[in-house]
């Protein structure tokens, strides 16, 4: 079976390919920075008042709730837009490997935030706004996924995973409108008069908050590295195959 | 021919099929049934709360009764290659698209009002003070329902897992419309009239234009050569 992908120029992407010091310096700067907001979060942010230690798991929570539903998704929805415009193979790339990175962000938002939960509200889970959006979120993003696995490679995958990925971006908001018409118990960090944090927790926060979106940055290249490599490989071998 | 007229007459082939087969709506609507049948048996009977639970019976049974029309919306047009044929007529792909929009539309309208029926009758509900108000959130919602509906129908066709990966990628998209249309019938179940559920309904009305227009955008783009 030969794959549309087939039609693109081997040359675009050779220098992504390539590995390049930089890569190397952003991942060692990912592990170094993970490794003190575990430091800071764990061990010197003061305990808090109310909550107890458990509240130490906001500073992975949060952050991860930004990675994914901020540059995550707002980059695969972008990019889609430019693969349907430029049918440039590489966006695509991308938008996948930013949808993935935001699927598994949010895993880790859904997971931190029930054990979090359970002692402060006394329920795992409940039906709020943010919550809620967040889960359906979760349900739209692995749908691109299963839509991308049960596709071959190449143009046709593309064009309808872009397309989903367009329809679910823009679901997003409307979801959360439409759930927002509940009351909301989630705390509300961010009001009109700003941060409502310690100034210590704030600085811990906002670190982790770098240093995921660090790790976001390094994981897409990787992995986007990684798609170009692969589909490289696959029209190498088709060459091979034709000769 | 207008623009209209022209996705009228590819809804038209869709209905005629439809009316010379009886496949779609009537294996639709016993599925709708069996949904509300099955609901029965895990609801306590007499329980207190059986208003706030009957209009999530009636959604549920719509949403899967509605999947199965959009699974054979372009599967349908695969077999001999009917799609080919569809793409080469002389019309712009949006013309397509709103044909086959305007057929499910038809399909799931129907089959929601029938369903209703079948549950107001066994659930009680006073059909006739409830039916017109009833009938237009089963309207609007069929709109929203077979605008993504259509689209993701056209995307998941030529898909190996096609039937079970429409479901997956159509439910997520559908909450906000089965959210307002279960709070809106929720008011009118209760006797409180349209009004009570106007924000409801606002929100499917803004929900029906918003995707109406984005599918017909990006359509183009799942059945390109």
């Amino acid at each position: 079976m030969t794959t549309e992908g087939a039609s693109e120029p081997l040359a675009s992407t050779r220098s992504f390919g390539q590995r390049s010091m930089w890569v190397d310096v952003l991942g060692l700067l990912s592990l170094v920075g993970v490794l003190v907001a575990l430091y800071l979060a764990l061990l010197w942010a003061p305990t808090e008042a109310v909550m107890g230690d458990i509240q130490r798991i906001f500073y992975f929570h949060m952050p991860s709730a930004w990675v994914a539903l901020g540059p995550a998704f707002t980059v695969a929805f972008v990019c889609s837009i430019i693969y349907l415009v430029k049918r440039d193979l590489r966006y695509d790339r991308i938008a996948a490997a930013s949808a993935e990175i935001g699927v598994m962000f949010t895993t880790i938002t859904l997971v931190t935030g029930p054990i979090w939960a359970r002692p402060i509200w006394g329920a795992y889970w409940t039906w709020d706004p943010r919550l809620t959006t967040t889960l359906v979120l979760w349900f739209i993003y692995v749908a691109y996924l299963m839509l991308r696995a049960s596709s071959a490679p190449g143009h046709k995958r593309a064009r309808l995973s872009s397309v989903f990925a367009i329809v679910g971006f823009v679901d997003v908001p409307v979801v959360f409108m439409s759930i927002r018409w509940w009351r909301t118990i989630h705390p509300l960090l961010i009001s009109g008069k700003g941060m409502s944090l310690d100034p210590s927790m704030e600085f811990v926060l906002m670190f982790s908050l770098g240093v995921f979106t660090l790790l976001y940055v390094y994981l897409l290249i990787v992995r986007v590295r990684q798609e170009d490599l692969k589909s490289r490989v696959d029209r190498l071998r088709q060459q091979l195959l034709m000769r | 021919m207008g623009f209209l007229s022209r996705s009228w007459a590819i809804a038209q082939k869709d209905i005629v099929a439809e009316l010379r087969t009886r496949e779609t709506v009537i294996s639709m609507l016993l599925f709708g049934f069996l949904v509300i049948l099955i609901f029965n048996f895990g609801i306590e009977p007499g329980l207190r709360e059986e208003n706030l639970v009957k209009p999530g019976v009636l959604w549920a049974a719509f949403t899967f009764a509605g999947i199965l029309g959009l699974n054979r919306s372009f599967a349908q047009e695969k077999e001999n290659d009917c799609l080919q044929g569809l793409l080469l007529c002389p019309v712009d792909r949006a013309v397509i698209y709103l044909g086959k929009f305007f057929g499910n539309l038809v399909f799931t309208a129907i089959m929601g009002v029938v369903v209703f029926i079948f549950f107001s009758v066994l659930y009680n509900v006073d059909l006739v003070g409830a039916l017109l108000p009833m009938v237009l959130i089963l309207l609007l919602a069929s709109v929203g329902f077979s605008s993504v509906g259509t689209l993701f129908s056209s995307v998941s066709v030529g898909l190996k897992t096609r039937d079970v990966l429409l479901s997956i990628l159509l439910f997520p998209v559908m909450v906000p419309v089965i959210l307002a249309a279960a709070k809106s019938s929720a008011r009118v179940l209760d006797g409180d009239g349209l009004g009570a559920g106007s924000l409801w309904l606002g929100l499917l009305v803004v929900y029906d234009v918003v995707f109406l227009a984005i599918s017909v955008m990006v359509f183009d783009y799942t059945v390109e050569e």
